[in-house]
């Protein structure tokens, strides 16, 4: 288990020449935070131990937007989670938002014991393999996500569909399976990396055991905690780690597109910061909205590398700050002119949304917001399904 | 909120079924397995569940306590959580007491149209409904969960009501997520430090 000293190393903390450029950009401490990214890299430097203990490390998005501008190189994303691992040994947690619900099902799943309904949004008209196949899509927890936020006419399971009816439109049946389960993700970003560790394993051995040589995944979080996370727990040869675009894009001649858009829409895509800046992932997505007929792509004035993020990765943190920020982000959509705001990870539609329910700005950031999959099924030829 | 026993655990002296009662003092002897072992021989079975009752204070926990001073037999295989309305109740209550391994779970309120806060139980109604889909998703059996109106006045149904629930759940049997146990006594060790240091900071 590495210490703060260890941490300074492994992360290029030792490398901080305390220019501030962090604290700068950090959406959190622009928005009017007193947190600063420079400060417990300091700490880290100084291994001074009141960085573990007074939770303000909980604070950060983890969007990695730091991490991009630092010209030291230090990793600070990758600093708050050795950290926060260390905080919640100490038994130091993050205030978690909706009553901790969520972590409570994390945790629920990484018991195990139970066998969960995960698949009943599959509908009679989407193909799909219960037991070996060479490609497994991973559905996330999207069906968990649209039952609980209620409030905000949430269907992130239409993306999942989606995905689905996009795979078997490439004449590809994906194994989906019950069994899955959370990949871990938000628990590792909270500190707790036991019960992620007991979720990694389960999902690594049931993927394997499944047969599957290429892995589908349309959530921006799962990719980023398959592709990266589970990396040192595999044993033997992991198999294909794609995100849905990724996937679609390999095989973009093969899809058909109907010639005839019923309407022409403007889009602008919010780069997810796990998609985005943690994994790289930029052209692909864009590359399948450009495909596509009848839709426009324009882009904010932060994209790619310099997107902003939903402010609400890792159920650790939701406050004013994050209101703000998302509140600006959303401006920042509509001064686009797009009427739609698409993007790859269903916590950003969560966040946005649940930010345009404030009944003081109403109409004034309010937009539409689909996934990319849905945006890439819609446009298919009808008589394919 | 505050955790509390209803004041309604039967008395062992009127225990009835068993021509040799345990006195007083041999109970005050036993330890608690001892004690759940003898209850669960009077009820004719070897297990008794874990049941969390969420009760609001104004009608449930009244009700409960009604039961009590009524002197209403109930079983008493459940701890009582006092909130102040059933509003309170959110999905995350519900959940961490399954996931600490709780073999059903009651949440109850004020009847509707009854609320001291005048709209709080519709609120738990919609708080209750996600929850129960939720638990579905996980795979728990929807017998584990029930939402009951109870009033002040109403002792002897909420001792229906607890025992036809633990009647209920002792027939579906443990939890699945109730075996291991060590997980919830590390996170409590670790909810009781994050306390502490809050409070201290």
């Amino acid at each position: 288990m590495p210490d703060i000293a260890e941490t300074a190393r492994t992360t290029r903390a030792w490398a901080c020449y305390d220019c501030g450029k962090c604290t700068a950009t950090c959406p959190i401490a622009r928005a009017g935070s007193n947190y600063t990214p420079r400060r417990h890299v300091l700490a880290t430097n100084l291994g001074k131990r009141e960085i573990i203990d007074n939770g303000s490390l909980f604070d950060c998005l983890t969007c990695s937007l730091c991490d991009q501008r630092c010209p030291a190189d230090v990793g600070y994303t990758g600093l708050v989670r050795k950290l926060r691992e260390l905080s919640f040994r100490e038994g130091v947690e993050p205030e978690c938002p909706h009553g901790g619900a969520l972590q409570s099902v994390m945790r629920t799943m990484a018991k195990g014991g139970t066998k969960q309904n995960r698949l009943e949004w599959l509908s009679s008209d989407l193909k799909t393999e219960p037991k070996q196949g060479e490609v497994f899509y991973w559905t996330g927890c999207t069906m968990y996500y649209d039952t609980f936020f209620t409030d905000f006419q949430l269907a992130t399971l239409e993306a999942t569909r989606a995905a689905v009816r996009l795979m078997n439109n490439l004449g590809v049946t994906p194994v989906v399976s019950p069994d899955e389960r959370c990949c871990g993700h938000d628990l590792l970003w909270n500190g707790d990396r036991k019960n992620f560790e007991l979720l990694a394993r389960h999902n690594i051995k049931l993927v394997a055991e499944r047969g599957a040589e290429t892995l589908v995944i349309s959530c921006a979080e799962c990719l980023r905690t398959w592709k990266l996370d589970y990396e040192p727990l595999f044993e033997g040869k992991p198999p294909r780690i794609l995100h849905l675009t990724e996937y679609l894009a390999e095989y973009l001649p093969k899809l058909k597109f109907h010639a005839n858009p019923p309407a022409k829409r403007r889009v602008t895509f919010q780069d997810p910061c796990r998609l985005g800046r943690h994994l790289g992932i930029y052209d692909a997505p864009r590359r399948m909205l450009e495909a596509l007929p009848g839709i426009e792509l324009v882009e904010m004035r932060r994209s790619g590398p310099a997107a902003i993020c939903c402010a609400g990765g890792t159920w650790s943190n939701c406050d004013r700050f994050a209101k703000q920020i998302q509140v600006e982000r959303l401006r920042e959509a509509r001064a686009t002119g797009a009427d739609m705001m698409v993007t790859a990870c269903p916590k950003c539609q969560i966040h946005f949304r649940c930010a345009m329910k404030d009944p003081n700005l109403g109409s004034e950031i309010e937009i539409e917001m689909r996934d990319v999959a849905e945006l890439v099924a819609d446009a298919l030829e009808k008589a394919d399904g | 909120m505050t955790v509390a026993r209803p004041g309604s655990h039967p008395s062992p002296k009127r225990k009835r079924g068993s021509g040799s009662a345990p006195t007083v003092e041999a109970l005050a002897g036993a330890s608690g397995s001892d004690r759940s072992a003898a209850r669960a021989e009077a009820r004719g079975s070897s297990w008794n569940p874990n049941i969390i009752v969420f009760a609001c204070n104004w009608c449930s926990y009244a009700g409960a306590d009604t039961a009590g001073v009524s002197r209403v037999q109930h079983q008493p295989h459940f701890r009582m959580i006092r909130v102040m309305c059933s509003g309170r109740i959110q999905p995350g209550f519900v959940l961490r007491a399954f996931e600490k391994g709780a073999d059903g779970v009651l949440v109850s309120g004020c009847h509707i149209g009854d609320c001291h806060y005048v709209f709080g139980n519709e609120r738990a109604l919609e708080q209750f409904e996600k929850t129960k889909n939720i638990v579905k998703l996980l795979g728990l059996e929807e017998g584990r969960l029930r939402l009951e109106w109870i009033s002040a006045a109403e002792g002897a149904r909420f001792a229906e009501v607890i025992n036809e629930f633990t009647d209920q759940v002792r027939a579906l049997g443990p939890s699945p997520l109730a075996n291991s146990d060590q997980l919830s006594a590390v996170s409590y060790q670790r909810s009781a430090k994050a306390a502490r240091l809050r409070a201290e900071s």
